[in-house]
C-alpha cells in the first residue's frame, strides 16, 4: 500500500481511523524491508514504503503447517458472551478447521442468525456481530484475518448484538 | 546400482539361470530407483522385475494412473501415494484441488491385487475408500496417513473392524473430524495383531476402557502414540500393560499431578525399559516430563515441538541427560543456551529440527533461538546430517563455520523468519553463506534458503549442488538468472518450488526438456504470465501445467485473454497419462 504524500506531509501519520480490523496496523518501527505481500504490487518494488507492510499479512508464512500452528497456540478455551444472555459458554478454537464451522456452532449455542460476510462491510444483515479480544487487548471483528492466525491470537469472544452492534454497522 | 553392477554378470550369462533365481537376486535390491534401473537392462528383466515388484512409491499421483499401475505390477503389494504439492501445507494450495484417494482404492479392488502396506501423503481419503480399502484386501497389514484428510473416525472404524490382520494404524498430523464415535471399540476381541498404533492428531475424545483392552491384548505393540484426550492415570495404566513399548507418544496430563498418581506412572515408565522415542506432550505440566528421567538415557529419538506449555529451562533440563539421543525436534523456546548444552550432551545426534514457538512474532520474545545455537551444535554434534532451524536471525559468518563444521549434511532447511532479511551484522546478503554450505556439503539433496539473497546464490548452488534434489525458495533472488543458475546446474534436482521471486517466462522457459528430469515445479507470486504457461504447455504436452487462480470462480473474472497476466500459482508436473478430469473450477490445466 503506498501512502499519500502531500506537501511533504506524510498523511498517514496524522490520519485517525477507528482502524477497520486486519488493516494497516503498525506495531512498531521496523528496517524497511522489501518485503512482498501475497497481494501483488503493480508498481516497481524499488519505491520505498513509507511504514512497513504488517508482518503477518504473508499467506502461508512462516512456513509452519497450520496443524502445528494450532497445536502449538497457547490459547485453546475461550470465553464467549452474547450480550442480553445472562451467563458465559466456553468453547474450545481447537475443534474447529474455520470461520463457518465456529459461527455455526455460536449460532446454535446462542440461538441466533448472523448476517452475510463481507471484507469491505463486516456483518450486514442481522443486527449481530461476533468480534474477540486479541492478545493486545484490541476488540477485532471476527473473520478478517486468516483462521489460524485468529486461533493463536483470539483471547475472548464477544457476540455483540441490539444497539452495539448497530452502531458499529453503521461506524463501518 | 552398485551392488548390481558389482554381481559383474553380463546379462546373457545371467539368463541362464531360471527365472527364479534372477528374482531372488532381484529381492536383495530394495531401492525403487534400482528397481527401476534393473527393468530397463533387457526385456526379460523387465518382466521378471514387474511380477517381482511388491513396493511401488508414486511421488505424485497423477504422474500415473492406478490401472497402468496396476497392469505393471500386478503383484504390488506395498504401496506409497502422494497427493498434494509440498506447498499446500502452508495454505497455498486450494482444499479441493485434488490428490484423492478413491480411485486407486477402487482399481486396486477391482483387480484384486493383494495390497498389504499404504502409505499415504497429502490425499484426500473418503471413508467410502477407507471402507472399501478394508474390505477389498485381506491382508491388509499397514494403514499410514500423513498430512490427509476428507475422512471422519468413521472410516478409522472400518479399518479396525474388517481388517483382521492390521498390524499398524498410524495417522500423522491428519485433518480428521472427530465424530466421538467408538471406533476403538470397533477392534474385534480377537485382534491381537496391533504392532503400532498412532491417532495422536484426534482432537475428540477417546474411550479409555477400549484403549486399554486393545492395548492388554496386543502383545507385539511397539509404539503407541495417544491423543490429547487420555490423562495421566489411564497413561499409567496403558504402560503398565505394555512394557515392551518401544515408541511412546503421550497425551495429556492435569495440570496439577496428585503426588500418588504421579509415582505410579513413574513406577510404570521405569519397568519400559526398552522405550526409545518419545513424542506427543501437548498439554503437559514440565513436572511431568520428570518422569521419564528413569529411561531418558535409553532415548534415540524425542519430539517435543508440541510441547509449547514447558518452558526451556525444564526443556534443558530434561534433554541434557539424553546422551544418545539421534533425533530431536523442539520448539525454539529451548534458546541458544539450551542448544548449546544440546551440543554438549547430545553427541549422536543426526537429525534437529526447531520450529518457531511464535512464528508471527506476537510476543515480545527474546529467548528464541540465532545464528548462535546453530554454529553450537554444528561444532557438537559430528554425525547431525539433517536439520530444519526457525530462528529470527543469521550471518554469513555463521554459516561458514557451520559448513566447516559440518560438511556431511544431507538436508539443511533454514527459515529466518523474516523474508529478506539480511546478515544482522554486516547487513549484506546471506548469498556467502549458503554458498558455503552447498560447497562444502557435498552430498547435499534437500535446500532451503531465506533471508536476503541475490541472484549470486543461486549460482553457487548450480554450481556446486551436484546432488540436490529439493530446493525451496522464497523471497530470493533479482532476475530469471537466479532460476537458470538452478536449473541449468542442479542435474538431479527433482523438486522446486518457489514463491515470491522475481523469475518469469524467460526461466520458465528455457529448457522445456528439463521438466522432464523432474518430477515437479510451483512458482508462486512470481513473474511467470499466462502467456509465458500457454506456450510451455505448447512445447511439453507430457507435462500438466495447472493455473491455480486465486478467486474460486476461476479466471472468468478477470481479461482471460490477457497472456501478459502474471499468473498466481503455477504448478506443473510430468505426467503419462495427460490432463487429470478431477480438478476444481480453481484450477485450469493449459
Amino acid at each position: 500500500m503506498a501512502y499519500e504524500k502531500v506537501n511533504e506531509l506524510n498523511l498517514k501519520d496524522t490520519e485517525l481511523r477507528l482502524g477497520l480490523p486486519g488493516t494497516g496496523q503498525v506495531k512498531e518501527e521496523k528496517e524497511v524491508s522489501c518485503v512482498r505481500s501475497n497481494k501483488r504490487q503493480h508498481q516497481s518494488d524499488n519505491e520505498e514504503e513509507s511504514t512497513p507492510p504488517t508482518k503477518t499479512q504473508i499467506v502461508g508464512w512462516p512456513p509452519v503447517r497450520s496443524y502445528r500452528k494450532n497445536n502449538n497456540s497457547v490459547v485453546s478455551y475461550v470465553k464467549v458472551s452474547m450480550d442480553g444472555a445472562p451467563y458465559l459458554r466456553k468453547i474450545d478454537l481447537k475443534t474447529y478447521k474455520n470461520y463457518s464451522e465456529l459461527l455455526k456452532e455460536l449460532e446454535n449455542m446462542f440461538k441466533f442468525t448472523i448476517g452475510e460476510y463481507s471484507e469491505r462491510e463486516g456483518y450486514r444483515g442481522s443486527g449481530v456481530v461476533p468480534t474477540y479480544e486479541d492478545k493486545d487487548g484490541d476488540w477485532m471483528l471476527v473473520g478478517d484475518v486468516p483462521w489460524d492466525m485468529f486461533t493463536s491470537s483470539c483471547k475472548r469472544l464477544r457476540i455483540m448484538k441490539g444497539s452495539d452492534a448497530l452502531a458499529l454497522d453503521s461506524a463501518l | 546400482m552398485d551392488r548390481a553392477i558389482k554381481l559383474q554378470l553380463s546379462t546373457s550369462e545371467m539368463n541362464y539361470f531360471p527365472d527364479e533365481v534372477i528374482e531372488h537376486i532381484f529381492d536383495f535390491i530394495p531401492s525403487h530407483r534400482d528397481r527401476n534401473s534393473i527393468s530397463l537392462v533387457s526385456k526379460s528383466w523387465h518382466k521378471i522385475e514387474r511380477y517381482s515388484r511388491h513396493q511401488v512409491f508414486i511421488g505424485n499421483c497423477y504422474a500415473i494412473s492406478p490401472e497402468r499401475l496396476i497392469r505393471r505390477f500386478p503383484c504390488l503389494r506395498s504401496l506409497t501415494l502422494k497427493g498434494k504439492p509440498h506447498f499446500a501445507d502452508f495454505n497455498l494450495v486450494p482444499h479441493e484441488w485434488g490428490g484423492f484417494l478413491h480411485p486407486w482404492i477402487d482399481a486396486l479392488s477391482k483387480a484384486r491385487v493383494g495390497l498389504e502396506e499404504l502409505r499415504l501423503k497429502r490425499m484426500v481419503v473418503s471413508d467410502e475408500s477407507l471402507e472399501l480399502l478394508s474390505r477389498s484386501f485381506v491382508g491388509f497389514k499397514s494403514l499410514v496417513l500423513v498430512s490427509c484428510d476428507g475422512f471422519t473416525t468413521d472410516g478409522l472404524a472400518s479399518i479396525a473392524a474388517n481388517c483382521r490382520n492390521l498390524r499398524e494404524l498410524d495417522l500423522q498430523e491428519n485433518e480428521i473430524d472427530d465424530h466421538r464415535g467408538q471406533w476403538l471399540n470397533c477392534f474385534p476381541d480377537s485382534s491381537t495383531t496391533l504392532v503400532s498404533l498412532n491417532f495422536a492428531c484426534l482432537k475428540g475424545e477417546t474411550n479409555l476402557s477400549a484403549l486399554e483392552r486393545l492395548v492388554a491384548r496386543s502383545p507385539n505393540l511397539k509404539s503407541l502414540k495417544v491423543n490429547r484426550a487420555v490423562p495421566l492415570d489411564a497413561l499409567t495404566r496403558l504402560m503398565s500393560c505394555a512394557p515392551q513399548l518401544v515408541d511412546l507418544g503421550v497425551g495429556c496430563y492435569e495440570n496439577e499431578a496428585e503426588p500418588e498418581s504421579f509415582e505410579k506412572l513413574m513406577a510404570a515408565i521405569k519397568k519400559c525399559t526398552l522405550l526409545r522415542s518419545l513424542s506427543g506432550f501437548s498439554e503437559v505440566a514440565p513436572v511431568c516430563l520428570t518422569a521419564f528421567y528413569p529411561i531418558c538415557e535409553n532415548l534415540t529419538s524425542l519430539n517435543l515441538s508440541y510441547a509449547a506449555e514447558i518452558q526451556g529451562n525444564h526443556l534443558i533440563e530434561f534433554v541434557q541427560f539424553c546422551k544418545r539421543l539421534q533425533l530431536l525436534w523442539i520448539l525454539d523456546s529451548i534458546g541458544d543456551k539450551g542448544l548449546e548444552i544440546v551440543a554438549s550432551s547430545c553427541k549422536e545426534l543426526q537429525e534437529l529440527r526447531v520450529f518457531p514457538s511464535d512464528p508471527h512474532d506476537e510476543e515480545d520474545n527474546n529467548t528464541a533461538v540465532t545464528e548462535v545455537g546453530l554454529v553450537a551444535i554444528s561444532a557438537g554434534c559430528p554425525k547431525l546430517h539433517s536439520i530444519l532451524y526457525f530462528c529470527k536471525q543469521m550471518t554469513n559468518a555463521a554459516l561458514i563455520t557451520v559448513a566447516k563444521n559440518c560438511p556431511n549434511f544431507i538436508r539443511f532447511r533454514l527459515c529466518i523468519l523474516e523474508p529478506n532479511k539480511p546478515d544482522h551484522i554486516t547487513s549484506q546478503s546471506l548469498d556467502e553463506g549458503f554458498g558455503a554450505i552447498v560447497q562444502a556439503c557435498k552430498g547435499l539433496r534437500r535446500l532451503s534458503v531465506s533471508g536476503l539473497l541475490t541472484d549470486k546464490v543461486f549460482l553457487y548452488i548450480g554450481m556446486y549442488a551436484a546432488q540436490l534434489e529439493m530446493l525451496s525458495i522464497a523471497f530470493a533472488g533479482d532476475t530469471d538468472k537466479g532460476m537458470l543458475y538452478v536449473l541449468n546446474g542442479c542435474k538431479k534436482l527433482r523438486k522446486l518450488e518457489i514463491r515470491d521471486s522475481p523469475f518469469g517466462n524467460a526461466a520458465l522457459l528455457a529448457d522445456v526438456g528439463k521438466y522432464e528430469t523432474m518430477r515437479s515445479l510451483w512458482m508462486s507470486s512470481c513473474e511467470v504470465t499466462l502467456g509465458g504457461c500457454k506456450r510451455l504447455a505448447r512445447n511439453a504436452p507430457w507435462l500438466n501445467v495447472e493455473i491455480i487462480n486465486e478467486n474460486e470462480n476461476g479466471r472468468m473474472e478477470r481479461n482471460e485473454e490477457d497472456e501478459r497476466e502474471k499468473v498466481d500459482r503455477l504448478y506443473l508436473y510430468r505426467t503419462v497419462v495427460g490432463t487429470r478430469k478431477d480438478a476444481p473450477p480453481c484450477v485450469t490445466i493449459l
